[in-house]
């Protein structure tokens, strides 16, 4: 974890409204190296702005802002569209929570991989394919051949996921940013994807952003979690440690969960308290 | 798996239980999809019997016929053979206003099952006028009282309330016409962890409030432990296994599958899924 992979300072998203801003993330700093990152939070507490403005992928009339996202000592910040262009998909990859809607449905998942090959390296024809291939064998899918000439309609949720994970990692990246990556799948093939994704960010030590909402399941996966609420950090630590939490919605939280081990009559509601929303984020770097 | 399923032959407890009063008793049922070639059995020879204020959960994978189950009992599927009895009687293919005031269903998305152009008030008052009910005023209100709604929320539409705000408004049209068994699709997946807790807390309130037997699908283990007495086991259309809730909480399920869905729902563990 010596290695600093990521380390963002100070960034903010607002979308500008007719009842005022919104501030969707508000001044939140952390750092990611070579390990698994989780960044868990509810509907609406700014995880997957977050996700998108590592990659400056806010739409207008968004706005971000940020003292600086060093990506391995250079500020994206800095960086013009067209630099951005090669980092995106390049060294840094995004896999989305749906495979339905991030693949092109009128192009062959292997042409689409392909794609993501060529873009990024020189490589030939050939040697896309021959890559695709391989790479489709790297997570798991039997028939690489088939699948490589399926269109995504004619593949399953945990194979559409499995493509959308071989298309993020073919060139390599050096940090990948998982949006929910399994929520729209079964537990069981969810698990299978996970595994998966976790050999292979090992294998190439690249670092991972994981980003969900199951506290239960980021807190087995990751190994370092970061908790949001309404667009700020309220606290961060140790995967293994986080029974140990102790801000009061971390903690509403691990209490609202049903559990299969410990019967509870009545599960714990959360109360919520506004001072929440101005305690001054977490500073999350190492 | 023919050991397996000798296996579940012998843990059929209702099979001695007959003489228990049922609520709701499947027997043998079976639902089609499509026509010809194209023709789907969605569910296999499912039987199951949920007793008079009980709750009886029924977990699955996608595909699995769990939800599909629910909709041929409340007659939303027509293709269906078998026989579905409440309280002894059997129910015919099409349903009457007399079984409507017996069973209710709450849907898995709130933004999805209300109205977007009614109100609160709209939505909730329809049942009630349409089975000639009296104190039309009087009964919403209470309704919204009973889901922890105020008197405030009458005349909102749909997209003023939060998502679990919307899922109390389905719960209290679904509890209009006093009904005796409630089916619930997958009632808080589309809800936060903190917001599902509420609701499942509200479920089990009505439930002893107005004495509900309820029947609940849904892939999520842990809110099957937390809600339901008895599970049923779903997969490829064909109950795999049923057991209490003590079996399950003590991880001695009898079926692989079912295993691999507990361990599953535990949290990652690389070890066991790594290899496979």
């Amino acid at each position: 974890m010596s290695d600093t992979l990521l380390s963002v300072e100070d960034l903010w998203v607002r979308f500008p409204t007719r009842s005022g801003t919104v501030d969707a993330v508000r001044g939140i700093s952390f750092s990611v190296g070579r390990e698994r990152v989780g960044i868990v939070g509810e509907s609406g507490s700014g995880k997957s702005m977050t996700g998108r403005s590592i990659l400056r992928l806010i739409r207008s009339p968004g706005q971000m802002e940020a003292k600086s996202i060093k990506f391995n000592g250079e500020n994206l910040l800095d960086y013009s569209e067209r630099q951005m262009r090669k980092i995106r998909g390049h060294q840094i990859s995004m896999v989305m929570q749906d495979p339905k809607f991030s693949l092109n449905p009128v192009h062959t998942v292997g042409k689409q991989i392909c794609e993501a090959l060529r873009l990024h390296t020189k490589s030939s024809r050939r040697e896309a394919r021959q890559g695709a291939l391989e790479m489709l064998e790297a997570v798991q899918i039997r028939n690489p051949e088939r699948v490589f000439n399926s269109y995504p309609h004619e593949l399953s949720g945990g194979m559409g996921q499995r493509v959308m994970i071989a298309m993020m990692l073919i060139t390599d990246p050096k940090l990948l940013i998982a949006d929910e990556p399994t929520s729209a799948l079964d537990v069981t093939v969810q698990m299978k994807v996970l595994a998966i994704m976790d050999k292979l960010v090992q294998e190439r030590g690249m670092g991972l952003i994981f980003i969900s909402h199951d506290l239960n399941l980021v807190s087995s996966f990751c190994d370092r979690i970061i908790i949001m609420y309404a667009g700020r950090i309220v606290e961060t630590c140790k995967a293994s440690e986080l029974h140990n939490a102790t801000h009061p919605y971390t903690r509403g939280l691990l209490n609202a969960l049903p559990r299969i081990e410990e019967p509870k009559g009545r599960l714990e509601a959360l109360q919520r308290q506004d001072s929440w929303k101005q305690e001054v984020s977490v500073d999350a770097r190492v | 798996m023919p050991g397996s399923d000798s296996a579940v032959m012998e843990r059929k407890p209702w099979v001695a239980e007959a003489t228990k009063d049922a609520r709701l008793e499947i027997k043998d049922l079976n639902v089609y999809f499509g026509e010809g070639p194209d023709r789907f059995q969605a569910v296999k020879n499912v039987s199951v019997k949920v007793q008079q204020g009980g709750s009886f959960g029924i977990v699955g994978e996608s595909g699995s016929g769990k939800s599909t189950v629910l909709r041929a009992v409340c007659g939303l599927v027509e293709s269906w053979d078998g026989e579905i009895d409440i309280d002894g009687a059997p129910v015919s293919h099409k349903r009457d206003k007399v079984f409507a005031r017996k069973i209710q269903m709450v849907f898995q998305d709130p933004y999805a099952s209300l109205h977007p152009r009614h109100t609160v008030d709209r939505v909730l008052s329809e049942p009630l006028k349409l089975h000639g009910f009296d104190d039309i005023d009087g009964r919403v209100l209470r309704a919204l009282d009973d889901v922890g709604l105020g008197a405030d929320f009458r005349f909102r539409y749909p997209h003023q309330l939060s998502g679990g705000q919307r899922q109390r408004v389905a719960v209290a049209r679904a509890l209009m016409l006093e009904p005796e068994i409630l089916l619930l699709d997958e009632p808080t997946s589309a809800l936060d962890v903190s917001v599902q807790a509420e609701i499942l807390n509200l479920f089990a309130d009505l439930r002893k409030e107005h004495n509900l037997t309820y029947v609940m699908v849904t892939h999520d283990l842990a809110v099957v432990a937390h809600m339901c007495d008895e599970i049923a086991v779903m997969q490829h259309g064909e109950v795999v296994e049923v057991m209490d809730v003590e079996a399950m909480r003590s991880s001695t399920p009898e079926t692989a599958y079912t295993q691999e869905l507990l361990k599953a729902s535990m949290g990652y563990d690389a070890e066991f899924f790594g290899d496979s």
